[in-house]
């Protein structure tokens, strides 16, 4: 099959950018869609230019790195799948598929299809981890744990920081990450000690960083290549208010 | 953290007290309607219901400044982070997918403003009785019933039967409901009353919620306008 690609393309942080036309052709509809990157970069070096700049690591949905708004939606338009995992047949022969960076005050842009996510790591340092010892796998049911909670706690966990939520949000809102964040070990034994500290800290980085507010319209939640749901916003509001009534000491990196 | 700076300082504070006022307003809103709807029950029974409210001084003024106080906590919040959401995306989309995001979700800050210059004028209507902006050229202030009391049924009756009057209010009751109908539920969202359980009994209790109030509001103009109350 044969798409045309309209491709963001920028050298740098402070140079202008602007759209870039390809012709992709031959291709088979079960490459992957970075498979295609790549053949039309390919190309592209041949003829002596530049290729385009893109974020990929895993190529198998679990390492958060590839990006891309595809057609207006982050990780194209199949449903809880990362960019990898999204494949051509997904689009029409002949299709014009315009490709853009992920769009945030936060992330600010490196390269063409490439921005920094550096503030979600910060937002993990503030509070995103237990500081007691976890030690080796303790016995089954040595530490008793209420299914609903390990099921809930899985499934936060599968959150792969990718920043579709935030790319989706008109707010350009990280609630969605650092909830996931939040609950995954706010849910478990272990991390309830710093349960507080841990919400009030994350949440005030999440601010720092420049992120938006929530609005509730879940955009997020429909992007998200792990499915991680809205119910998380829910809990860690919950988590964050309670923490605010009592009076928690906040989670600053120097206080743990 | 000290509860008011944590109320202040973070995104999640400011939409704590936008929700918080939040209930206030709908619980307001829900009351208001209910006490409305008694226009249905007749003359009688609407002017003593208005005569009731308006006779204790020592609870009708606390109730309205708690209410305005409400409106205006909200109102602020919601201004000061729609600012502050504007500026966290630089560089817009060249392909917008406004995707999961519904209509009434994306354009709270236009429902609300208009549902603020609504509230404003509905003010100056009925309870202000500002005689030049009720389009009928009377006086509600005069208007009286056999026990000399106020008569609000035939203000209404009166006030609704201009057609522009009754087209205004019906924007303003829409673009309320409509507020409401993602309103309630983010609401609930916000102050994390919301799980997996009862996630879509929410949601869609939201609309529905928001739809109920509409047709209650909206019956009393078009009863009045159609000629079936006269
Ligand atoms: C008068 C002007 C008003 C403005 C400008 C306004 C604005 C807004 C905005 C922008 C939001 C979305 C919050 C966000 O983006 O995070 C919102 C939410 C809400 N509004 Fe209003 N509103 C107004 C009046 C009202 C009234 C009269 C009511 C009640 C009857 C109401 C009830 C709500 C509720 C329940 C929410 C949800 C709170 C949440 O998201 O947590 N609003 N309002
Ligand atoms: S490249 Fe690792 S998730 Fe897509």
């Amino acid at each position: 099959m044969n798409v045309t690609l309209k491709v963001w393309r920028q050298e740098g942080p402070e140079t202008p950018g602007k759209f870039v036309r390809y012709a992709a052709q031959n291709l088979s509809p079960n490459m992957s869609f970075l498979e295609m990157l790549d053949t039309v970069n390919e190309t592209i070096t041949k003829s002596g230019e530049e290729p385009i700049a893109f974020d990929h690591d895993c190529r198998e949905g679990i390492c958060g790195m590839c990006s891309c708004i595809i057609n207006g939606e982050p990780h194209g338009p199949e449903k809880k799948v990362a960019t990898c995992q999204t494949y051509l047949r997904s689009f029409k022969d002949g299709e014009t598929i315009t490709i853009e960076p992920f769009r945030a005050k936060a992330f600010p842009l490196i390269k063409d299809l490439i921005v920094n996510r550096s503030a979600f790591d910060r937002i993990i340092q503030a509070g995103g981890f237990v500081s007691t010892s976890a030690g080796s796998a303790p016995d089954g049911n040595a530490i008793p744990v209420p299914k609903q909670h390990t099921d809930a706690a899985m499934d936060a966990a599968a959150c792969i920081g990718c920043g579709a939520c935030v790319a989706a949000c008109k707010n350009a809102s990280a609630m969605l990450f650092v909830s996931a964040k939040v609950s995954h070990l706010n849910l478990l034994p272990q991390g309830q000690t710093e349960k507080e500290r841990r919400v009030l800290g994350m949440v005030e980085q999440m601010d720092q960083e420049g992120f938006g507010a929530c609005t509730v319209t879940g955009s997020c939640e429909a992007v998200c290549p792990k499915g991680i749901s809205l119910n998380f916003i829910a809990k860690m509001n919950r988590d964050y208010f309670g923490a605010l009534l009592r009076g928690s000491p906040k989670a600053t990196v120097e206080s743990v | 953290m000290n509860l008011l700076s944590g109320l202040f300082n973070s995104s999640l504070g400011k939409k704590f007290l936008m929700a918080l006022t939040g209930v206030a307003l709908v619980m307001f809103v829900v009351v208001h309607m209910v006490g409305n709807l008694q226009f249905f029950l007749g003359r009688e029974v609407l002017n003593h219901y208005a005569h009731v409210l308006k006779s204790n001084p020592e609870i009708l003024w606390p109730s309205r400044i708690g209410l305005l106080s409400c409106v205006i906590i909200h109102i602020t919040m919601a201004i000061w982070l729609t600012i502050e959401n504007r500026t966290k995306r630089l560089t817009g989309y060249a392909v917008q997918d406004a995707g999961a995001a519904s209509l009434a979700s994306r354009t709270m800050i236009y429902s609300g403003t208009i549902i603020g210059a609504f509230i404003v004028y509905h003010l100056l209507h009925y309870t202000v009785l500002l005689q030049s902006i009720n389009l009928t050229g009377r006086d509600f202030s005069v208007f009286r019933d056999v026990h000399g009391q106020p008569d609000v049924y035939r203000m209404m009756i009166i006030g609704f039967s201009n057609s522009a009057v009754s087209g205004f209010y019906l924007l303003g009751v829409g673009l309320l409901c409509f507020h409401l109908s993602h309103g309630i539920w983010a609401m609930l969202q916000t102050l994390g009353l919301v799980n997996e359980t009862y996630r879509t009994t929410i949601e869609r209790a939201s609309v529905i919620g928001a739809g109920l109030l509409f047709i209650g509001y909206a019956s009393i103009p078009v009863t009045i306008l159609t000629g079936l109350v006269k």
